[in-house]
């Protein structure tokens, strides 16, 4: 039976620079919960190191979450990977590891990325520049991310810095987008308005959410059979009456 | 000024499409945001970047940009280069910087 799933799928944790600190696995659960969220992603940039650790703390809690990561390309453009299973963020985490532009991160200027257990206990630090760009191009990073089962989604393309129209002025053909991610900031009438020429690509929303109190700022409606990966990627392609709806 | 002469001056390197040397070049444009150069780019213009995905290729032809001077050494993409000479845009590249190149092309067209 298909019911409706309120899904926030773009969640950085405090691996992420930019993010508080706390945005630790727990907390992270919680707050979804209270918000009635039934779906999250774990998208940190250019790292999966804390996806394990909210997926453990969200067990039991009816809270389904999807592994992901806010992958930089070699042009600037954020791309959100997601998975079903841990196999395939690691494979692509050692291919963005291995491409990540040189330099350690300062904690002073960028923030500090945090690496926590379940229990928000804190496990190390990553001293990698996570929050730089990789020299992956955008179209290899999608194909990248689809041989390893996933799915790949453009972030916040209404956005001014690191979207892929701002960056590369128009999507290329050749960029095998699964969706188009819009941010908080747009409405669903003026997302409409603006890039009505790219309603050939599914639509999402999420709240790219980097403090607690951003956390389901803006979801999208999944309508499937349950809060599941495959579920997803049906409802992406309105396979079997699945649909995405945001406004 | 023609983008040979220009090309020249520079010890600039064509990768693609010689034959738009020929093109007068009247102004420049720099920035790596492909929606800012479609934005505020004139006609014209020699375009600097580092950016060097194939959208940069519809980009100078959308503003009928005399070419695209790719700095810093930073290698074009290979399907960009294929591609550069069927839509008859001349590329070319430069180990310098960016401030180098610009700075250099003022004091000649300006």
């Amino acid at each position: 039976m298909l019911k409706q799933f309120k899904a926030d799928l773009h969640i950085h944790t405090c691996l992420s620079p930019c993010a508080d600190i706390e945005m630790s696995p727990k907390a992270v659960v919680k707050t979804a919960l209270e918000r009635g969220i039934d779906m999250i992603a774990v998208t940190d940039h250019n790292s999966a190191e804390n996806v394990e650790a909210v997926m453990h703390a969200a067990e039991g809690s009816g809270l389904a979450v999807l592994c992901g990561m806010e992958a930089s390309t070699v042009e600037e453009v954020h791309i959100l990977a997601l998975f079903e299973g841990h196999e395939g963020i690691i494979k692509l985490q050692e291919m963005v590891y291995n491409k990540l532009m040189p330099g350690r991160n300062d904690p002073e200027i960028f923030g500090e990325q945090v690496i926590a257990d379940e229990e928000d206990d804190v496990l190390g630090f990553n001293d990698r520049l996570l929050i730089s760009a990789t020299g992956i191009t955008a179209k290899s990073l999608v194909d990248t991310v689809h041989a390893l089962g996933g799915i790949a989604i453009a972030s916040h393309i209404d956005r001014e810095g690191f979207g892929i129209i701002s960056q590369l002025g128009f999507i290329p053909d050749d960029c095998l987008l699964d969706a188009l991610e819009f941010s908080s900031r747009i409405s669903f009438d003026k997302a409409k308005e603006l890039y009505g020429n790219y309603s050939n690509f599914a639509w999402l929303s999420s709240s790219d959410a980097h403090r607690l109190e951003d956390i389901g700022k803006r979801t999208t409606v999944f309508t499937m059979e349950s809060p599941t990966f495959t579920e997803l990627v049906y409802a992406l392609k309105n396979m079997n009456s699945r649909k995405a709806v945001w406004e | 000024m023609k983008l040979a002469d220009l090309a020249e001056e520079l010890s600039l390197k064509v990768l693609t499409y010689n034959e738009g040397t020929s093109r007068e070049v009247s102004g420049c444009y720099i920035s790596d945001m492909l929606s800012d150069v479609m934005a505020n780019s004139k006609k014209g213009d020699i375009w600097i970047t580092i950016q060097a995905h194939t959208n940069i290729l519809a980009v100078a032809n959308l503003k009928n940009l005399s070419g695209i001077i790719v700095v810093n050494g930073r290698e074009v993409d290979d399907e960009t280069l294929k591609r550069a000479g069927a839509e008859k845009v001349t590329i070319l590249s430069s180990s310098l910087s960016a401030f180098e190149v610009a700075g250099k092309i003022y004091k000649m067209i300006m």
